[in-house]
């Protein structure tokens, strides 16, 4: 499953169809103070644009070169939540208290909008290495036994 | 108003074609319909956010890995013969829904202002969250800031898949 497929219309097509859909995942994650949307939504997307291109391309293909990347990234999401929520103990307040963000400047509902930017972020990062790690690991099956095989 | 009810018969329908077709792949894109309509459900329903992470999940995320795992495992549904339902679970069945039907008529009314989920916490977000986290959509703001708890656990809930995914699948893969 996770060989390059072969046919020019399939390959041609996904290399309009996946930037566009990584921009509207970008897009769904920042705008999502703004209208329906979010980290969680935004990072699915991202998941599904790069499982797309593990499917068209490969995984060690070079027009892949993000997807073999993003697998190190196991837990990068989780550590930006909680980071957020330990500056917050280190500003001196609750843990994930958007108010002790200590960030010079900004008024209390301004460091709210930042920690809110801020963990939608890490929940995007977490929800896409998942969903991208989860493809991976149910079509490496057949790898395993065609290395084993051949 | 008008399309809720077909909407219903067509998710209802969708739902028991799923479980009944033989083809698993067919019955994966009718479960992905299922989804689809969900998601028109709750967009009608006034739920923008719900409807968005049902049509991106269910009818998206959820058909892929679905169709991934049926790609290492059977395409059919190997069982030649369902035995027919007992007459215990046709009658208990039935019982169960009439008592869910009997108890849904003492819900209150969609968008009753009354109701206790529109006057216990809900107005203080409505009217405090634009002033105090500058963020225009309330479901974002109670998710990431009033509730940030709760996503930070169901995050952890993401990632334990993912590792426990990689745990029980992957063979001495890089």
């Amino acid at each position: 499953m996770i060989q390059a497929h072969d046919s020019v219309i399939v390959r041609t097509l996904g290399r309009i169809v996946i930037p566009v859909a990584q921009l509207f995942g970008i897009y769904v994650l920042v705008f999502g103070q703004h209208g329906p949307g979010g980290g969680f939504v935004g990072g699915v997307i991202l998941a599904a644009s790069m499982i797309l291109a593990i499917l068209i391309f490969g995984r060690d293909a070079p027009d892949s070169w993000l997807v073999p990347k993003v697998l190190h990234g196991d837990g990068l999401g989780l550590l930006i939540f909680v980071g957020v929520g330990g500056l917050c103990l280190i500003g001196g307040g609750q843990f994930l208290n958007y108010s002790h963000l200590e960030i010079p400047g900004l008024d209390d509902a301004s460091r709210h909008y930042v920690g809110i930017l801020m963990t939608q972020f890490g929940v995007a990062a977490d929800v896409a290495v998942t969903g991208v790690s989860i493809a991976v690991s149910l079509s490496a099956d057949d790898e395993d036994e065609e290395a084993t095989h051949g | 108003m008008t399309f809720e009810l077909p909407l219903l018969i067509f998710l209802v329908m969708t739902a028991a074609g799923a479980i009944l077709v033989k083809d698993l792949i067919s019955s994966v894109f009718i479960l992905g319909t299922y989804s689809f309509t969900l998601a028109l459900v709750w967009a009608l329903l006034g739920a923008v956010d719900v409807a968005f992470v049902e049509a991106v999940v269910g009818a998206g995320l959820a058909t892929v890995f679905f169709l991934l795992t049926l790609f290492s495992t059977l395409e059919k549904d190997t069982r030649l013969r369902r035995s027919p339902m007992p007459w215990t679970a046709m009658v208990g069945l039935s019982i169960v829904a009439i008592l869910l039907l009997y108890g849904a008529a003492d819900l209150p009314a969609f968008g009753d202002p009354g109701s206790p989920a529109s006057t216990h916490i809900s107005p203080f977000y409505l009217e405090n969250s634009v002033g105090q986290t500058r963020t225009p959509n309330v479901v974002t703001a109670i998710l990431m800031d009033y509730r940030s708890l709760d996503t930070l656990v169901e995050t952890i809930v993401i990632f334990t898949a993912g590792i426990a995914c990689a745990l029980i699948l992957r063979k001495g893969d890089s």
